[in-house]
């Protein structure tokens, strides 16, 4: 039995003529202390499936299992980094970082409370910041502490829904092997979802594209065959490496392709006399 | 530099930005762009005080003229040439018993103000006189228990602002203790804000007068055989249920629409239901519970004259509802104070909230 498991997850929004269909017979098995990533276009259903994992959403079909047991609600086993940082404005870095702190490890005292997050703040190498409240901060800063916030809960399975989108490349680098380190060393279970194939490769042990919705489903995986640690500078001129880049690249291209000749389809118009739209608005 | 940094912060803060300009004039550092500030922040709104001041003049002026013309074509026409004759010479000298009665001027305004305020003066000592006169018999009287005497002079108009703001203060209060809370519960469900929209569009739009009446006939049945105040009663607790409906409206609209994102962080760290209204929603929604709450204490101050005045309850109404039976003829001028005086409150009041619902909110509204 898989660490976590989806088995035909279907997910649709709305009801009716309103429905969207977003996701449609996921199925995807992850092992314990695996790390995985989903790479796909933006509006494909990344976060609808992040947030079905964590317990946010529920599927409309089929079934989600995490260790055995389908999930119902959030769980503090699964930690996550939200896209769109999620701070609570009214709070400090710090303030932030504790109160999920507090949260995750409610028998602990305060003193060992602000260690933690004193711990976790320095590993993003905020603690200059952390009396400053969120809208001081930049973007990349924001999502340094979405990344320190669901870390410091120490998870046993991490949840990354584009966590370093919006980071230049020097601290992107840097927070990635943070990441893996944290990962490496307590053996974690990782899912990242992420657009940019070379973090995916650099970062996973299987890459799965998502191939564009309506009715998304999971494509083929490309198992990731590097050595850990892995070494950035020298993955470039990783024969193993340049391969499965290429493959992956390839096929998303593909989908992508497949998915404007398709459009073209769809969209074709219809001939008609356009009417007067004068006085209707 | 240090100090005019944060002077300049505080300033800003409260919405009295043109204060910084008018600095900047007297250090000297006033550059192009400081000095169009400056025609702009200060000339212009001194030089629209003195038109707006003029124009009253001459528009008291005129208004002078027909009242007094027609003082004299009245006494011409009931009682003959003589007796306009007197009439006129009566107006021009100024006597007070033939004034015509109408809008005062600029002048006879700032005369009472002067008046009021040498009359709070002699009010004043005559208090402590009295307090003086009092002290040892009513060290007496609490010494056998019996209650002491208080003064029951005449307010004076100082003593009439006090009054008020603590009624206005207390009507506010009670709006808050029962909007805030009343309003989070309603922003929480769905279910309840739907069942209780009714109520609240309905009562929402009712009189001061309309609710000055209910309160009064259920607290004065309430406080029957009690020697309470119920005037102050009736008055703060009908100013308390005019104004609350801002702030209940915005409170549940704040909890209603707190962000989603929010929501989802207090649900993946599982925060129980209490601490998430406390840590969450409310934090979120404050901005727009502030909101409501200064419009509320605006609401407040407005009805407040209205209801004081229909409650025969002491303050600033009944001053201005007295001076208008009174008839005096200074009562037009006294009546004309009360107004500034009430309208200048009522800026100070909507600053203060200003503030702090700029110290509250964390993405921070600048001031109208
Ligand atoms: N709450 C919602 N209601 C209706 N449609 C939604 C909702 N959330 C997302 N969608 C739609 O689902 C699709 C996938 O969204 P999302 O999962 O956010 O994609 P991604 O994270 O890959 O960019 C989009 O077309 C979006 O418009
Ligand atoms: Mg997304």
């Amino acid at each position: 039995m898989a660490y976590l498991e989806l088995n035909n997850v279907y997910k649709t929004y709305g009801q009716g003529n309103h429905a969207t269909n977003v996701l449609s017979n996921i199925n995807l098995s992850i092992e314990e202390g695996e790390f995985v990533a989903i790479v796909g276009f933006t509006g494909s259903g990344k976060t609808t499936l992040v947030n079905l994992i964590n317990g946010l959403l529920e599927p409309t079909k089929g079934e989600i299992l995490f260790k055995g047991e389908p999930v119902v609600g959030t769980s503090h086993e699964r930690g996550v980094i939200f896209q769109n940082y999620s701070l609570l404005p009214w709070l400090t870095v710090g303030q932030n970082v504790y109160m999920a702190v507090k949260e995750a490890f409610p028998k602990k005292s305060k003193r060992e409370l602000h260690d933690i997050v004193a711990e976790y703040v320095e590993m993003v190498s905020l603690t200059p910041a952390i009396n400053k409240r969120p809208k001081e901060l930049s973007g990349g800063m924001r999502q340094r502490v979405a990344v320190a916030r669901a870390l410091a809960m120490k998870p046993e399975m991490i949840i990354m829904d584009e966590p370093l989108g919006a980071l230049d490349a020097l601290t992107r680098g840097n927070l990635q092997d943070e990441i893996l380190k944290i990962w490496g060393k307590e053996k974690r279970t990782a899912l990242l979802i992420t657009n940019d194939v070379d973090e995916g490769i650099y970062m996973a042990d299987r890459i799965i594209p998502l191939r564009p919705g309506p009715k998304a489903t999971l494509g083929p995986e490309f198992k990731i065959d590097i050595e850990r640690p892995r070494d950035k500078t020298e993955l470039n001129d990783n024969a193993n490496f340049k391969e499965t880049r290429n493959a992956i690249i390839e096929y998303l291209m593909d989908i992508g392709n497949e998915r404007k000749s398709e459009a073209q389809e769809v969209f074709e118009l219809p001939d008609v006399t356009p009417k007067s739209f004068v006085g209707r608005f | 530099m240090k100090q005019s940094i944060t002077l300049n912060r505080v300033t800003k803060f409260m919405g009295l930005g043109f204060l910084i300009t008018l600095k900047s004039l007297f250090t000297g550092e006033l550059d192009k762009e400081g000095f169009k500030n400056f025609l702009r922040k200060i000339v212009v709104p001194i030089a629209s005080i003195f038109l707006f001041i003029g124009l009253w003049h001459m528009g008291a002026k005129s208004l002078y003229n027909i009242e007094a013309e027609y003082k004299i074509e009245k006494a011409l026409t009931e009682q003959g040439q003589e007796a306009a004759e007197v009439m006129r010479a009566c107006i021009a000298s100024g006597d007070v018993s033939c004034q015509p009665n109408t809008l005062p001027s600029p002048a006879q305004v700032w005369e009472s103000y002067k008046t009021l305020l040498r009359d709070h003066q002699v009010i004043k000592a005559d208090k402590v006189a009295f307090a003086e006169k009092t002290a040892a018999l009513n060290a007496k009287r609490v010494a056998e228990g019996k209650d002491p005497i208080t003064y029951t002079g005449r307010p004076s108009f100082v003593d009439q602002i006090f009054t008020s703001l603590k009624t206005v203060f207390a009507g506010f209060l009670l709006a808050l203790v029962i909007a805030v809370p009343i309003g989070v519960i309603i922003g929480l469900s769905k279910t309840l804000r739907s069942s209780v929209n009714w109520l609240i569009q309905i009562f929402k739009p009712v009189s001061p007068v309309v609710w000055l009446l209910l309160v009064f006939m259920i607290v004065k049945t309430m406080t029957k055989d009690s020697n309470s105040d119920s005037a102050f009663i009736i008055s703060f607790i009908s100013v308390g249920l005019c104004s609350m409906w801002a702030t209940l409206v915005n409170t549940a609209m704040g909890v209603a629409s707190v962000d989603k994102d929010y929501i989802n962080v207090a649900k993946v760290l599982k925060l129980g239901p209490v601490q998430k209204v406390f840590k969450v929603i409310l934090p979120s929604s404050l901005p727009l519970i502030f909101t409501g709450l200064r419009i509320t204490l605006s609401v407040a101050w407005m009805v407040l004259i209205a209801i004081e005045l229909l409650a025969q309850s002491p303050g600033l109404g009944s001053f201005v509802w007295e001076e208008f039976q009174n008839g005096a003829i200074d009562s037009n001028s006294k009546i004309i104070v009360a107004m500034f005086v009430i309208g200048g409150i009522g800026f100070l009041l909507d600053r203060i909230m200003l503030t702090i619902q700029n110290t509250v909110s964390f993405n921070k509204t600048s001031g109208i």
